[in-house]
């Protein structure tokens, strides 16, 4: 679990970031943050595995205070999977990159050998074992940084903004991914703007702006508040949009996602014909 | 990096920062050659000039209102400092044939203040010119024009290089690297995983800028104008007069009168 109690956080160049956060987030809850840019949504999450250190409150990460453990000790158990996959990919090979975190973290060298290959599998990465991690597309890329996080298997495993640059097929491969994880019992948080793969993936939603949390709450209690959203620059999913538009029609306004939208709009045509 | 946290720019306007760029340097250079000049021999020590060269730049730090960025880079040399007065004063010790031990002190000290005066001049021309106004001191000073774009594009890249190497460090430290794990040799082998990506993104960022350069025509007329241009002013004159008043006053303070060591004038 990890709690964050009444925290603040200044930059070293007086940039207050974060105002007073308090925050719970379960073992196996998923969580998106959301926001607009420069919200405070990654240096709250960089909390979450000691990266930075509040200036006021505190930060519990399985009942261990972050000031009091060392980014490596905490990453353990929280893996954080960067935006830009080339501020970490420099290994030769795929499987090097894959192994350095193990290395790292002084796994034995024949789980090592088993951990790489388990997580090639898992990101339908095998073939580019040999390869160089250059070589590879943007989408690829990305799919070695997550594979070097999760080989390692941590508990809890924060995205930030990944689904950015990625084509439709890898953000519902992304998905589906994020929902595996769920069901194996981890702790998944995201950092996104992206209104409409938040709607598809139906997670709790925490919203931010100016370094606060403006509301905590379902996927369909927020993403369809169009008074918070706006204080937050964002706007509702195009579903929300369109039954926010068709409530005087009779349709409910709480319709997020197209399967959910589809159900409700064929129901409500074969109640009227 | 606190040394060069006290060299960055931050865009304020002040009776300094207006100054022309060219002029400035000048000055800089003027009080570059007075600090060679003065620091002394170990039985004639001059530390009196250089405690004055010390506080003439004081105005220009609070004119320009950097005092903090200012305060920052002074500390950020403390270290080099203390090292260049530790060394001085060890070896002149162990070298021996020096008069009294309150001259080979103050030798000592004079040796590290002349590279804290270097330090503040070069710390307070950076800290009150913009990179714009340095590559457009560069250009009409007939430099090629390809240097001085270089020359600012390479200055305005060092925040964003700095920032992404933060960046790196955090996303390596993710994956468990503890930079200051292990001996001497594995900690040097620490920092590959933060040099390749970093070198890899510079080389990525200057072919991208390289294109962006291209498609908006970068080269395409051999004349190239300026929509602004630095003409000297005023101010700009009476600095340019102070400075060199400042080395004449230098030269015949360095040739005439001997300068006495404070030692002698305060008779310890």
């Amino acid at each position: 679990m990890i709690e964050v109690k009444d925290v603040s956080f200044t930059y070293p160049n007086d940039v207050e970031a974060l105002h007073g956060v308090s925050l719970k987030i379960q073992d196996g809850e998923f969580v998106a943050i959301m926001g607009q840019n420069g919200a405070g949504k990654t240096t709250l999450v960089k909390h979450f595995n000691g990266l930075l250190k509040p200036t006021k409150g505190e930060v519990v990460v399985d009942g261990v205070n972050t000031t009091k453990a060392s980014v490596a000790t905490l990453s353990r158990k929280v893996g954080f999977v960067f935006q830009n996959p080339d501020h970490q990919l420099f290994c030769e090979t795929v499987k090097d990159e894959i192994a350095f975190a193990l290395k790292n973290f002084g796994f034995k060298e024949n789980t090592i050998k088993k951990r790489v290959t388990w997580a090639l599998n898992l990101l339908d990465l095998k073939k580019y074992r040999k390869t160089s991690p250059f070589m590879l597309s943007g989408g690829e890329r990305k799919r070695v940084a997550l594979a070097s996080v999760l080989a390692w298997n941590p508990k809890v495993i924060i995205l930030d903004e990944p689904t950015i640059g990625q084509d439709q097929k890898q953000k519902d491969r992304l998905r589906q991914f994020i929902n595996q994880l769920i069901t194996q019992g981890k702790t998944v948080v995201i950092v996104t703007h992206d209104v409409e793969f938040v709607a598809e993936c139906n997670p709790k939603i925490v919203l931010m702006a100016n370094g606060k949390i403006l509301a905590e709450g379902s996927a369909k209690q927020i993403l369809t508040n169009r008074y918070l959203l706006t204080q937050a620059s964002i706007v509702l999913p195009q579903i929300a949009q369109i039954f926010t538009g068709l409530a005087d029609l009779g349709l409910p306004i709480d319709v997020i996602n197209v399967h959910e939208a589809k159900k409700v709009l064929l129901d409500f045509m074969e109640v009227n014909s | 990096m606190s040394v060069f946290e006290g060299l960055r720019f931050r865009r304020v306007s002040s009776p300094i920062h207006r100054l022309d760029p060219r002029v400035k340097f000048f000055y800089v250079c003027v009080l570059f050659v007075i600090t060679i000049m003065f620091g002394g021999t170990i039985n004639n020590p001059e530390l009196l000039p250089l405690i004055v060269l010390f506080f003439i730049q004081i105005p220009f730090v609070l004119a320009a209102g950097v005092k903090r960025e200012w305060a920052r880079s002074m500390r950020g040399a403390a270290f080099l400092v203390a090292f260049i007065f530790a060394f001085n004063f060890i070896f002149r010790y162990i070298y021996g044939n020096y008069e009294s031990f309150a001259l080979l002190l103050e030798y000592s000290f004079a040796m590290a203040l002349r590279f804290l005066v270097l330090v503040e001049s070069f710390s307070i021309f950076f800290l009150t010119t913009s990179p714009d106004h340095l590559g457009l001191a560069l250009e009409q000073t007939h430099v090629p024009y390809e240097f001085c774009f270089a020359f600012t594009t390479a200055v305005r890249f060092v925040p964003v290089l700095a920032e992404e190497a933060q960046t790196i460090m955090d996303a390596q430290k993710a994956r468990g690297l503890e930079l200051e794990r292990g001996n001497f040799i594995k900690r040097i082998k620490n920092y590959i995983p933060l040099l390749i990506p970093l070198i890899v993104n510079a080389i990525r960022r200057s072919l991208e800028l390289a294109e962006a350069m291209e498609s908006r025509a970068w080269g395409a007329t051999e004349k190239r104008t300026n929509l602004y241009v630095l003409t000297l002013k005023n101010s700009d004159y009476i600095l340019v007069v102070l400075s060199v008043l400042m080395l004449i006053l230098a030269v015949y303070v360095r040739l005439l009168p001997p300068v006495p060591p404070l030692t002698v004038l305060l008779r310890i």
